[in-house]
């Protein structure tokens, strides 16, 4: 009792004088987190996610007196910008946001411009049942590496979902895809970059179209972009105007797809999400005709993190929060397809017996493909090609009437 | 009793933050923004708005869409007065265009979405039978690239606020003595009221017309819902500069923001001098004494369109209702296959948190603003001072100024200066919108107020504060409580404000509906529309109702 007394004051102190806490003393972590008021920073479009993330709170808010607000963002750039606009306000601590939702763009502007807190995320007791080895993405986020400067919580894979009420035989390749818009005018379309499934939609058409992948994972900068990219130019060229509204109009983000194809508008739509179909089958959003496929060739996965900023006001809240998500209990309920159907990022093979029949337990949904259907992910490209390909897309199909 | 710094007060509350955001948004436009590593100015930013392609089109829309907003909402309004004003088809109008006026504009723009899209409500309606369509057809009706979805969907909005805004003024325009001599003399109804009382009526509502014309160029929540984006409008587009993960792009966001600043300022110029051209046309066909242009004609497309515009945000609104409790419901269906209340359950609870929140800030802000006022009109009557035509326009600055051209400057400041970030700052950002409302709805009627009232109290021995509070303030119960439900209402649908100064902490019903909407799913989006729009219908019939309580014995006060 006395020696938690003078723990807790040693760490009052600490905490007063702007010590940041240490996860390799997870006890001190756990002491330090509990009371405090942990305001995470979290897309907050999807009703599923949000779902999810009110279950997370109300779990560490049971088990270790940890609050967690959701502030739902519309943009997770918005979240940069904060953090961004109390640096230049020299707010170096007590800042508004303890943790963000982030990866791809968002976190190597971070990571650049010194707005991140840590290294945290590879010290974190849950770290040892991390795939590290069988899921790279999880240490490479875009290629940029993590360097324990946030923690994957998600895998995410690239998958197309379709009507099979209208649309019998989906196309399985970008070639295909472009017959099929030809033939049928106005009934595919995707997310208007800069949304970032608009643009990953860009890089997997890039994929099938590179005869060396591994250029992509060097900086855009570094090869001949204009070279590498020409056929993609040529293919958009083609397919915008059998687009949906002939491309003068575009979804503004992903789960905007599902309500226009509810409504009849569109056969074929782009998720980042494998379960997001058999998710939205369940919620009355689509008719339970909707089923999913990847294309020939596999597609582009990467991972979901959770990141601290510097000036974070509840570090210690904050890891415990990454830590639980990490838990096989968290990841568990991520990927049962009727909660999130998210992937895990844990190594099955590493997990108690008892944690690996959770994952065992799990229903695929009706849309859902198995692991085994899903097949290899290929490797996000690197950051600035995501930036440059939604550049030169704005500057040739985003602007012009 | 400092009643005399009141009016210095209020100015410096309500116009310090948008000065003070302006400059934090014009130094990052030459370049200067010390954490981005901006400390030499330069023509950087200038350069990286210019080079963007969409540049022309954006600012065209900016313009086109502003415009034609204004003018069609003012034409509307005009026509809608000048037929039937007086009449019961009129009472009718008012009575079902007033309460638009308290619809947050995000709420009726996806109410309008769902109406008029090629898979909305209408076509669900004719489907298939009138049209022959089972799967909707591809047209660009929403968010088509002349903007015409968007200009309506403000006008829908426009309108109330300019109507109510003539009402206001019609008193002192003294309508009735005029028509009736122009009536005499063989003129139409409507060619009469155009003639003899629409001059006098829009030198008194110019500055609401301003107001109109600023907001419409800017708005960022509409266009979003409504408006195009292969390019969007100048506003959204620094906007999405201003959340680019490419932190550089502040530059260009802030040069943008300067650009939005100097459009609206040119459009107003230009607005100006079409005022005086039409002001030469009218005289000349005023002078050419004609008595009818298709008064009939006229009167008759007042009503329609007037109806049109009401029905359109109240069918729209009704739309979303039933979403907010649809089972799965697939084009052409005209209703659900099913209804159920799972959404209302499952996020009903989640309602209450943001509805708390919002109506504290909407009321701290109401009460501020209204105590400001009061305070500030108080002390123009106790010292005489007269309030001239700056001051007025000094009241319409923050309607005048672009809110993009000045929030993140003011979010940069309020960190620097150390607040809070809570409640307590967006309560103080949202003042300085609601307070500009609040001072023109109370300002007229506080000021008729009959002054021998008060010198048969003085003689009775009340000093000046007994006066205020025992008799002024009892008799104005009505006018000051419809000003606390506009400044109410103003709060309820601020988005940008909520969202910048409360460093996205302080959740209210709008910056929930407006993060949900990015995700598209029309259950939660109605369900939102509904709460937020009940708030402020909420305020507004107790505005009503609580005359009629207390004064359920004074007949004479209750009209205010």
């Amino acid at each position: 009792m006395l020696k938690r007394l003078i723990v807790g004051l040693g760490l009052s102190l600490a905490s007063a004088a702007g010590a940041a806490p240490d996860p390799k003393n997870w006890d001190a972590v756990l002491e330090e987190a509990s009371g405090q008021t942990v305001y995470w920073n979290a897309w907050g479009g999807s009703t599923a996610t949000n779902d999810f993330i009110r279950w997370a709170g109300d779990q560490v808010q049971a088990r270790y007196g940890v609050t967690v607000e959701h502030v739902k963002l519309s943009d997770t750039a918005d979240a940069v910008a904060r953090v961004l606009a109390e640096k230049t306000a020299g707010k170096d601590e007590g800042g508004a946001i303890d943790l963000i939702w982030i990866n791809g763009a968002n976190f190597a502007a971070m990571k650049e411009n010194g707005l991140l807190f840590g290294p945290w995320a590879e010290d974190l007791p849950n770290w040892r049942y991390v795939d590290v080895a069988g899921k790279p993405a999880v240490t490479s986020d875009f290629t940029v590496p993590t360097d324990g400067l946030e923690s994957p919580w998600a895998m995410a894979q690239v998958v197309f979902y379709y009507d099979t009420a209208r649309l019998p035989e989906p196309p399985k390749s970008m070639p295909a895809l472009l017959g099929w818009a030809r033939a049928n005018p106005g009934r595919f379309t995707f997310p208007q970059p800069p949304d970032f499934l608009g643009t990953t939609f860009m890089k997997q058409a890039l994929y099938g179209m590179v005869e060396d992948p591994a250029l992509l994972q060097q900086p855009a900068e570094d090869v001949d972009y204009d070279a590498v990219t020409a056929p993609l130019w040529a293919f958009l060229e083609e397919l915008t105007p059998n687009l949906w509204r002939q491309g003068r109009a575009y979804p503004q983000t992903g789960p905007r797809q599902i309500q226009l194809m509810a409504d009849g508008e569109i056969d074929l739509a782009i998720s980042f999400s494998p379960g997001e179909a058999s998710t939205a089958i369940a919620n009355d959003q689509l008719p339970d005709t909707v089923r999913t496929f990847v294309l020939d060739g596999g597609t582009i996965g990467n991972a979901s993190f959770v990141a601290i900023p510097y000036n974070a006001n509840a570090k210690a809240g904050a890891m415990v929060l990454a830590d639980f998500l990490l838990s096989p209990e968290a990841q568990a309920r991520a990927q049962d397809p009727s909660v999130l159907g998210y992937g895990t990022v844990l190594d099955l093979a590493k997990l108690s017996a008892e944690d690996r029949a959770r994952f065992d337990a799990l229903e695929l949904g009706i849309a859902t493909l198995s692991p085994d259907e899903l097949g290899p992910a290929l490797p996000e490209p690197h950051p600035s090609w995501m930036t440059r390909i939604e550049a030169d897309w704005q500057a040739r199909f985003g602007t012009a009437q | 009793m400092r009643l005399r710094y009141a009016p210095a007060l209020t100015l410096a509350l309500m116009l310090g933050p948008v000065l003070a955001g302006l400059a934090g948004t014009l130094l990052p436009a030459i370049g200067l923004f010390p954490a981005l590593g901006g400390t030499a100015p330069g023509l950087a930013p200038l350069k990286a708005l210019l080079g963007w392609p969409g540049l022309g089109p954006a600012v065209s829309l900016s313009l086109g869409t502003g415009l034609a907003a204004t003018a069609l909402s003012l034409v509307l309004t005009a026509l809608i007065v000048g037929s039937w004003h007086g009449t019961r088809a009129f009472r009718w109008l008012e009575a079902a265009l007033s309460p638009l006026l308290s619809v947050p504009h995000a709420a009726a723009a996806f109410g309008i979405a769902f109406l008029i899209a090629p898979s909305g409500w209408i076509s669900r309606a004719l489907s298939p039978w009138a049209t022959g369509w089972t799967r909707p057809p591809d047209l660009l009706i929403v968010q088509d690239p002349w903007g015409l979805a968007m200009t309506l969907g403000l006008v829908t909005k426009e309108l109330p606020f300019l109507l109510l805004m003539t009402l206001a003024a019609l008193p002192q325009a003294q309508p009735r003595r005029s028509l009736t001599v122009a009536q005499a003399l063989g003129y139409g109804r409507l060619t009469g009221w155009l003639k003899v009382v629409l001059p006098r009526i829009y030198a008194q509502i110019r500055l609401p017309v301003y107001a109109v014309l600023a907001y419409s160029m800017s708005v960022v929540d509409v266009a979003l819902i409504l408006g195009p984006n292969t390019p969007p409008p100048l506003a959204v587009q620094v906007m999405r500069w201003m959340t680019d993960p490419d932190l550089a792009q502040r530059f260009t966001a802030a040069a943008g923001a300067t650009l939005q600043l100097a459009l609206v300022a040119g459009a107003l110029g230009l607005w100006r001098l079409g005022e005086g051209a039409a002001a030469r046309l009218g005289r000349a066909w005023v002078a050419q004494g004609c008595r009818r242009h298709a008064d009939g004609l006229g009167r008759r497309a007042a009503l329609v369109l007037g109806a049109l515009s009401a029905g359109a945000v109240l069918a729209g609104l009704a739309g979303l209702a039933l979403w907010s409790v649809a089972g799965f419901w697939s084009f052409p269906d005209a209703l659900p296959d099913t209804l159920t209340l799972r959404p209302w359950l499952r996020h009903g609870p989640e309602l209450l948190e943001p509805a708390l929140d919002t109506l504290l800030i909407a009321g701290a802000a109401t009460a501020l603003a209204l105590a400001l006022t009061l305070a500030c009109l108080q002390a123009e009557q106790r010292f005489g001072l007269t309030p001239g035509a700056r001051s007025l326009w000094l009241l319409y600055l923050p309607l005048l100024v672009p809110q993009i051209a000045f929030l993140p400057g003011l979010q940069t400041l309020a960190l620097m200066a150390g607040a809070d970030m809570g409640r307590g700052a967006v309560i103080l950002g949202h003042l300085v919108f609601v307070l500009p409302y609040v001072f023109l709805s109370l300002g007229d009627p506080f000021r008729s107020w009959d002054r021998r009232q008060a010198t048969i109290a003085a003689a009775l021995g009340a000093g000046p504060a007994r006066i205020f509070w025992t008799l002024r303030l009892p008799m104005l119960l009505a006018p000051v409580l419809t000003a606390a439900a506009v400044g109410f209402a103003v709060s309820v649908g601020q988005y940008l404000p909520t969202l910048l100064i409360g460093a996205g902490r302080v959740q209210t019903l709008t910056t929930e509906a407006v993060a949900l909407a990015s995700g598209g799913d029309r259950r939660l989006i109605g369900l939102y529309a509904i709460a937020q729009t009940a708030v402020v219908v909420l305020g507004f019939a107790l505005a009503i109702a609580a005359p009629r309580l207390v004064w359920a014995n004074r007949r004479g006060m209750r009209a205010g």
